[in-house]
């Protein structure tokens, strides 16, 4: 018990600061690597909470994917961050004064708070919690019977997200060499090549 | 001390708290802004895990894979119009994109 209250303290103290870094550090790469850390340690925190299958989908998506595709472009882009970080401190007080504003009210909600027991039931009774079976095995058991549309749902916006990512920044660039390869097919030899006589001692 | 619901909805509050925070903080950077985004999109997750599963409930863990999904999509998109500006303009400044402002 002792061990997952300190676990849980210490991934959610780091994935807090790393996500601090991430709004404050100066280098975007630096923030990049910070979001890394949070995802890993809030994969952690799932781990904790019973969501295996989710942790790893969130390792797998989000840095794999998702943070490697942040790198690419902050390292692909030419950009003078240092530029665009004039004004850095200009919006601190806005926007500190929103953010501990929301922090407020998210405090006063989740403290003053609290779940009637017959919506723990109901909520249980909608879907079978098996414990013997694994976190993954459940998930699989309810996204492909109950929500198998969404979960196809899911997948066509993958697909569209994926032809729009492409669609947006493919480009035809002129007077760019390619392989053709309906040329090389219809390349006959008569075209390709000439059979020569070549005299002894005159050279073609 | 048992580790309860409010601890993670304390976690997961600070971390959209953090991402809102980042926008203001970041106004002009937008790579930066994005990536606030994706925090928030991590609180909202960490607070829908966290009821599933103190609710015994595994609803909430197929909407935060939808969510994970949309996450997914809308970074690669977000980032190809970001790369496509800045081909176009040479600039990821916040304050000059107006074009379409009228």
């Amino acid at each position: 018990m002792i061990v997952s209250t300190l676990a849980f303290y210490l991934f959610a103290a780091i994935t807090v600061a790393s996500a601090f870094m991430v709004i404050s550090a100066k280098n975007p790469v630096h923030s990049v690597l910070y979001l890394i850390l949070a995802f890993f340690n809030s994969a952690a925190l799932f781990v904790l909470l019973g969501a295996e299958f989710l942790a790893m989908i969130l390792v797998v998506v989000y840095v794999g994917a998702v943070a490697v595709l942040f790198l690419f472009v902050v390292m692909m882009l030419d950009i003078n961050f240092a530029e665009l970080r004039q004004g850095f401190l200009q919006y601190l007080p806005i926007g500190g004064l929103i953010g501990i504003i929301l922090l407020i009210e998210l405090i006063l909600v989740v403290s003053g708070w609290a779940l009637s027991p017959e919506a723990i039931q109901v909520a249980a009774q909608t879907t079978p919690t098996v414990s013997d079976k694994t976190n993954t095995e459940q998930l699989g058991q309810i996204i492909y019977t109950q929500y198998a549309y969404l979960f196809q749902a899911a997948g066509m916006i993958l697909l569209v997200a994926m032809i729009g990512a492409i669609v947006l920044t493919h480009r035809q660039r002129p007077g760019v060499k390619k392989q053709v390869i309906a040329d090389q097919v219809y390349r006959k030899p008569e075209e390709a090549m000439a059979v020569r006589k070549v005299e002894p001692g005159q050279g073609v | 001390m048992e580790i309860g619901l409010a601890h993670y909805l304390t976690v997961s509050a600070i971390l959209l708290t953090l991402g809102i925070f980042g926008i203001f903080l970041n106004r002009k950077n937008v790579i930066v802004i994005l990536m606030s985004v994706e925090l928030m999109l991590l609180a909202v997750n960490i607070n829908l895990v966290a009821f599933s599963s103190f609710l015994g409930d595994l609803v909430g863990q197929v909407f935060a894979l939808f969510i994970l999904t949309v996450a997914a999509g809308e970074a690669a998109i977000g980032l190809a119009i970001l790369v496509v500006y800045f081909r176009n303009r040479g600039t990821i400044a916040v304050e000059d994109i107006h074009h379409m402002k009228g």
